[in-house]
């Protein structure tokens, strides 16, 4: 169980909660201590609007411990409409294939059983295709 | 004029109180009801409804009081910090214990200086949580609380409930009257102890009635609470445009609408159980935000929720002339609703979790 560590990351994986940085003012996903741009300190923090664009994709069959119950599914790196690439399962394309540059939007998702079903379930942002734009 | 008999039992807060945001969520998947009876029954026998939403497998009720959350204050907009009060009414909250609510209300960023609390009632499960925002609100403990009803329905395979059992619901941001989309002129609940439905803690699908299910339940207490609503404002059926009643398949709503004295024209916007199922705490107010999707101002609107246990809970709603303006700031029910994907039963089973696993 790591209770402590899904916890610490809430902000960050229910609602794309990054930082930007008060010098440089790029935005910054995941958050962290020292900008990655200009190697000043970063604490603002700063809510992604959750838009983006899939960059490249994979399709898993074979799924890590946790992951197994919803093969296969399709993980992206989707660069965000802020600037940064960030790595999410797609969610909800029904018959829709994926394709790079398909317009894409957060949304929060159940991930996995922490442990076994008596564990706690973690959940976090995925993408799927933009609903309305 | 109409002598106002049961005024004295109206639940109507002193500060005028309404709905300053709303929004709806549905989820992709579609399950037909001919084909539950393709692998029940034959393909013999009458079909309840069209076809019900089915979560996926990476949703559950807090996943979609999130996104039902997140567009209700997109057309709120005001900051989520303002909420007083985050409440999720369902019979399908993910936990036993631990509040779906809690998790929504950081999902949105209302904590941490907020209530935040699970309802339980059945169907009437988020119509409870409107009723408790209202006193909330009404009474100026806060500005802003928010109330939601959705659900995963649970319907044992094979049962009548299958073909039915859907998944979906809505969130409605409570407000001062004057910032609202649509002001809610009063309530009236009507409750009595009938068991025509229920689920012991263990069980995994509800046991029901019947035919029990009817005419002493869903019937006897829909009719009284519009009844008594109508009478203490001084209304009857032909001062709504529209009307929307708890609806567990096709017919149980186009009756009661019918006994009351209202028409199909009247009901059809809310009137969403033949394409996404009955979604149980959700049902009553997802219909009404397929009436916000297309009302005007001036409209006036009778919803009446059906909770087995049983109670109803009866609210007349004015809608205001601010309610064009944020309608689109937000994804549609309609939209929702035409996003669709038709998965056959064997799919159904899987994305259910109906399969013994280990």
């Amino acid at each position: 169980m790591e209770i402590p560590r899904h916890w610490r990351l809430k902000k960050q994986r229910y609602a794309l909660v990054g930082e930007v940085c008060p010098h440089c003012e790029k935005k910054i996903f995941p958050p962290r201590d020292i900008c990655p741009n200009c190697g000043n300190e970063a604490r603002d923090l700063f809510a992604f609007s959750g838009k983006g664009e899939v960059y490249s994709y994979t399709t898993i069959y074979e799924a890590p411990s946790g992951y197994d119950s919803t093969t296969p599914y399709t993980v992206a790196l989707v660069k965000l409409d802020e600037g940064p690439i960030v790595t999410a399962q797609l969610t909800d394309q029904g018959e829709q294939p994926t394709e790079i540059g398909m317009p894409v939007e957060m949304v929060t998702r159940k991930m996995r059983d922490d442990g076994d079903e008596r564990g706690m379930i973690v959940y976090g942002y995925k993408f799927r295709p933009v609903l309305k734009n | 004029m109409v002598t106002p008999k049961a005024a004295p039992t109206l639940l109507k807060p002193t500060r005028s109180v309404g709905i300053v945001g709303y929004g709806a969520y549905v989820p992709r998947y579609r399950l037909a009801a001919k084909e539950v009876a393709r692998v029940w029954t034959g393909g013999k026998g009458g079909l309840p409804i069209k076809e019900k939403a089915v979560p996926g497998l990476d949703e559950d009720v807090i996943t979609m009081s999130i996104e039902a959350a997140r567009n209700a204050m997109a057309r709120a907009r005001i900051d989520p910090t303002e909420l007083r009060a985050v409440w999720v009414g369902s019979e399908s909250h993910p936990y036993a214990v631990k509040p779906t609510s809690t998790l929504v209300a950081e999902a949105i960023g209302a904590v941490p200086n907020t209530q935040a609390a699970d309802w339980q009632f059945a169907c009437k499960a988020g119509t409870e949580a409107v009723v408790a925002a209202m006193g909330l609100v009404g009474s100026g403990m806060g500005n802003y609380a928010m109330a939601i009803g959705m659900d995963t329905a649970q319907g044992k395979p094979g049962d009548a409930l299958e073909y039915t059992a859907g998944a979906g619901g809505a969130a409605f941001i409570l407000g001062p009257a004057e910032e609202s989309l649509a002001v809610i002129n009063a309530s009236y609940s009507y409750v009595t102890d009938t068991p025509d439905f229920w689920r012991r803690p263990e069980a995994k699908y509800p046991e029901h009635g019947m035919r029990f299910t009817g005419e002493p339940a869903y019937f006897k207490h829909i009719t009284e609470a519009a009844t008594h609503l109508m009478d203490a404002s001084g209304t009857s059926a032909k001062d709504y445009q529209w009307a929307v009643f708890h609806q567990p398949n096709t017919k149980f709503p186009q009756k009661v609408a019918k006994q009351l004295g209202f028409s199909t024209k009247q009901i059809n916007p809310g009137l969403l159980v033949p394409v996404i199922g009955n979604t149980y705490a959700g049902a009553a107010l997802i219909g009404l935000t397929g009436i916000l999707d297309e009302a005007r101002a001036g409209d006036r609107v009778l919803m009446v929720s059906f909770g087995s246990g049983a109670g109803s809970d009866a609210f007349d709603i004015l809608i205001t002339d601010k309610l064009e303006a944020r309608r689109d700031l937000a994804p549609k029910t309609l939209d929702y609703i035409r996003r669709r994907t038709e998965i056959d039963y064997a799919t159904y089973v899987r994305y259910r979790g109906k399969l013994q696993m280990k």
